[in-house]
């Protein structure tokens, strides 16, 4: 038997990468690439704020603000009120820009027992009214229930999409726009797609922009189409009847059981 | 730039995958608080009003 020797302890083995040095150009590059890798998040992380994280927000003030303007209104019964067929008495609104003054209730975008009901805010600048406010209303442009054009905006995708599922409105369905003193409700007439620079859509008299109104309308202007601002998606209606406040609710609106 | 804040984040990775979750967490946040909300009506993607 051969003696064998233990072989002397080995040292720790320690394995050092030779680190090349990286030529100018490959660090560059590197650089670009981690530019454009950063550059698309953004954008990836951008269109997930406008399409989700918008609406959550949008959803939330909208409702909130929606909350705040009722409370500020004299009760309503909720019975369904006799329609006035007349001019509404004149109201007296001179709302400030930003200022919440009136709801839009549409049935036609209810679901279940809950109703579509949105706050309209004066003024039309993105970044005061409709992106943090929902609805916004041209100024210059009649009040509800006024011989003119009540014309008003609204977001159709993000925000709190108020105008999302504005080409499912059919002729006849109820626009209803309540203020302190009155309801008023409007019948959808007709629809268009015009281009964002066609601003006789909002005219006093926008089916005949030169002539002087005769009519009490309302007009909802968003884009189309969705997904896009190439467009604008317009909803033209008619004032039909009204009613006072205290004299009840249009009947689409009453709750609970029929009587 | 990413793999030099992979470098800084102290600990083993295990750690520094959560680290690096909470970094990510922090700046979504950030951006979505503060820098998108700020930037967003100056970008021509929501327009729906006539002019």
């Amino acid at each position: 038997m051969t003696a064998v020797l233990d072989p002397p302890p080995a040292a720790p083995i320690r394995h050092v990468r030779p680190r090349r040095r990286q030529s100018p150009l490959s660090v560059l590059l590197g650089i670009i690439g981690e530019i454009l890798i950063t550059v698309g998040l953004l954008l990836g992380l951008y269109v997930v704020y406008q399409l989700w994280w918008t609406d959550i927000m949008g959803d939330h003030a909208q409702a909130e603000i929606s909350e705040q303007f009722e409370a500020t209104l004299p009760t309503s019964p909720n019975t369904a009120g006799e329609a006035q067929l007349g001019a509404p008495v004149a109201e007296e609104l001179t709302p400030l820009t930003a200022e919440t003054f009136a709801r839009l209730w549409v049935p036609a975008w209810s679901s279940g027992d809950t109703f579509y009901v949105r706050p309209i805010t004066e003024g039309t600048d993105r970044a005061t009214v409709l992106d943090p406010l929902g609805i916004g209303h041209y100024e210059k442009t009649a009040m509800p229930g006024q011989i003119g054009n009540f014309a008003i905006a609204g977001h159709r995708q993000s925000h709190g999409k108020p105008f999302y599922s504005i080409d499912k409105l059919q002729e006849g369905d109820e626009l209803i726009v309540e203020t302190a003193e009155n309801w008023y409700v409007y019948h959808v007439m007709s629809w268009d797609i015009v281009k964002p620079s066609d601003i006789e859509v909002i005219a006093p008299n926008p089916t005949d922009p030169t002539a002087a109104p005769d009519k009490a309308m309302i007009t909802l202007t968003t884009c189309h189409p969705l997904f896009s601002t190439k467009e604008r998606y317009i909803v033209h209606g008619e004032l039909v009847e009204w009613m006072p406040r205290d004299a009840g609710r249009p009947a689409s609106l009453v709750t609970g059981a029929p009587a | 730039m990413y793999g030099a804040i992979w470098r800084l984040l102290p600990g083993p990775a295990w750690l520094k995958a959560v680290e690096a979750l909470i970094l990510v967490a922090g700046v979504v946040a950030v951006l979505f608080l503060w820098f998108f909300p700020w930037v967003a009506p100056y970008l021509p993607f929501d327009q729906q009003t006539v002019e």
